[in-house]
């Protein structure tokens, strides 16, 4: 797996996510802060000591995995002193240390019973517990932790998480594919694809205003719209018609350039606006969403409350703010006037 | 979910029970026929009842007490090669590299000695275990032992120990070898994290995911080392005097030596019910390591 450099500074008490398609390197960039892999070039620094040739063990770090690694010889107990046991730490010291991450985790009840016996969740809470008795880990990483966890309780165990970190004051890392959560867990997002860092946000900053077409196409449900144009200083050329983009964009190389904008800042009336072709209008519940037709462009666009549409012709408008544009894909800032 | 009954089905496991009949059966009950007979020769056979087995049974007797010494040494001797060949092989199997192009070539290696004929290592090592022309026997005498597999039961049941640690520690170490490759990558990173030593690894991680792969390498190699015939036959010849003189070699002597046909019956009767009795433990123990995982 290759990474392309990046430049990142993981704050203590933050809660991170790495967010991605599957291959894009989030596990290997995860490998490579615990020591489990080393990577050929660059440094991972600790506070400011050089820890890159360090091994996992000496790294101060917790890891939790995909599928929950328990020690199926140990109780509960016996599985969250494991890591304690291994660095020398006083019997006293263990026993208190682990009642209070157990009672963090609601594992009391289970502390003499056989790891083994526990349910998945229940294990990749064990998992979790051996990672938090450490009190001094610098960072915990979370590798996909609630893949095997039935979708039922992952919302409770994600709450955990949430309050863990809120309890420790920890640096959390946690890698996913899914953007729910993604966004629901962390401070900041970083969204990667192929290897790259493409952004890292807040959740609300990747929604409100995504630095990457991949950002935006990703992130949200549905995802940004995109659409070829050719870009003359103020104003987009779709397809014959002409959108006004609020900003000045003089230095774009032929006019070659997408434009994107989120389905939830681009709004459907009777008339007024670009003409486009309605194609369909779903009502989901919430708020309803139209798929509309721009020449060869699909558009998705709101529907506002109270506004109707009768079908064929409509007019989209496209909040000027909340409209980018990106050359070879990364966004380009135009000067407002 | 009700299962449909069709009694026609019998019609497709006939073919199977009727090779059955012929390859295990047949033969099996011809064993019974004789062990309950005594025969004074020219095929004429007369009712003898249960008094072979309670010969057999009674060490106070000739056979018996030639049955009872030999299982003693079949027992000893299964213990002592488990005993060596199982830590060994697993020993051998964690120093092996986890992937890379030596895997391959290694593993084949060391498979080796379990394609030999049984046969040919018996011959093979009756000259290399010869005090005067054989390389291990020579060595060994002039490292000023008194190595000699003829005259001596220590030298001769050395002997046939190495043998078989020899040919057979290469099934523990690919059994094994394939048992800790199945153990996924997660569990070594998690034993990294959390600083646990080599020794502890193994013995809380490598040791037992390996539980159920052991149990067979266990009772494959209790098998074969209770059924142990061909090394000691044409090594030793089941001496010197009768210290190597295990069951089957003994069973041999008795049925066609002496064409002693009904303890000979008798006698193979009891060790096969001997290594059945041994294999149902060693299954329910199997089933139950399952039925504990799965629980």
């Amino acid at each position: 797996m290759a990474l392309h450099p990046i430049n990142h500074v993981w704050e203590q008490g933050r809660a991170y996510a790495l967010l991605g398609p599957s291959g894009c390197g989030k596990t290997t960039l995860l490998n490579i802060i615990s020591g489990l892999i080393f990577p050929s070039q660059g440094r991972v620094l600790f506070d400011g000591k050089d820890v890159t040739q360090l091994p996992t063990e000496q790294r101060n770090i917790a890891q939790v995995f995909q599928f929950p690694v328990i020690y199926d010889t140990m109780t509960v107990g016996e599985n969250l002193a494991f890591p304690l046991k291994n660095r020398r730490m006083e019997r006293a010291a263990i026993k208190a240390r682990v009642a209070e991450i157990a009672d963090l985790l609601d594992l009391t009840n289970d502390l003499s019973r056989r790891a083994r016996a526990l349910t998945v969740e229940a294990k990749q809470k064990v998992s979790l517990g051996r990672g938090l008795v450490r009190a001094d880990v610098a960072a915990m990483l979370f590798d996909e932790p609630l893949t095997v966890i039935d979708p039922a309780l992952k919302w409770h165990l994600r709450s955990k998480l949430k309050a863990v970190h809120r309890a420790l004051d920890l640096l959390m890392i946690y890698v996913t594919h899914d953007q729910v959560e993604a966004l629901t867990f962390a401070d900041e997002v970083v969204v990667m694809k192929d290897g790259r860092v493409l952004q890292v946000a807040s959740p609300a900053q990747l929604f409100e205003r995504p630095e990457h077409t991949f950002v935006g196409y990703f992130i949200g449900s549905p995802g940004m719209n995109l659409i070829a144009a050719k870009v003359s200083d103020h104003v987009a050329h779709v397809s014959g018609h002409d959108i006004e983009l609020g900003a000045r964009y003089p230095k774009i190389k032929n006019g070659d350039a997408v434009i994107g904008f989120r389905p939830d800042f681009a709004s459907l009336a009777p008339e007024g606006g670009i003409p486009v072709q309605v194609r369909r209008i779903e009502d989901l519940g919430r708020r309803r969403l139209a798929r509309v037709a721009l020449g060869p462009h699909e558009i998705f666009a709101n529907v506002p409350e109270g506004v109707s549409i009768g079908g064929g012709t409509a007019g989209l408008s496209i909040q000027q703010d909340r409209l980018f544009v990106y050359v070879d894909d990364e966004l380009v800032l135009g000067d407002r006037r | 979910m009700e299962k449909p009954l069709n009694n026609r089905a019998w019609l497709m496991v006939a073919p199977v029970l009727v090779l059955v009949l012929f390859s295990a059966l047949l033969p099996m009950m011809t064993v019974v026929n004789y062990s309950v007979q005594d025969s004074l020769g020219q095929n004429q056979f007369f009712w003898n009842g249960d008094a072979w087995f309670r010969d057999l049974l009674n060490p106070s007797t000739e056979i018996g007490a030639r049955f009872s010494d030999a299982l003693l040494r079949n027992l000893s001797f299964s213990l002592v090669t488990l005993a060596l060949e199982v830590p060994l092989g697993i020993a051998i199997a964690l120093c092996l590299p986890r992937g890379g192009w030596a895997v391959g070539p290694l593993l084949v290696i060391i498979a080796l000695p379990m394609l030999i004929p049984w046969n040919v290592i018996g011959t093979m090592w009756q000259i290399f275990s010869r005090a005067d022309i054989g390389l291990f026997g020579a060595a060994l005498t002039g490292l000023g032992l008194h190595y000699n597999v003829t005259q001596n039961a220590i030298s001769a049941w050395c002997t046939i120990v190495v043998i078989d640690v020899w040919h057979w520690t290469p099934l523990i170490i690919l059994l094994t070898y394939a048992g800790l490759r199945a153990i996924p990558d997660a569990y070594y990173q998690a034993a990294r994290i959390d600083a646990a030593s080599r020794w502890a690894t193994f013995i809380n991680i490598e040791l037992p995911k390996l539980q159920k792969v052991l149990v067979i390498a266990i009772l494959l190699r209790f098998m074969q080392t209770f059924m142990i015939y061909t090394e000691p036959f044409v090594v030793t010849g089941g001496g010197p005097g009768s210290a190597t003189t295990f069951l089957s070699i003994d069973l041999v002597k008795i049925a066609l030596g002496q064409v002693d046909l009904g303890p000979a019956a008798a006698m193979s009767l009891v060790y096969n019910l001997i290594t059945l009795t041994i294999c149902w433990i060693f299954f329910t123990i199997m089933t139950q390591l399952d039925r504990r995982r799965y629980a």
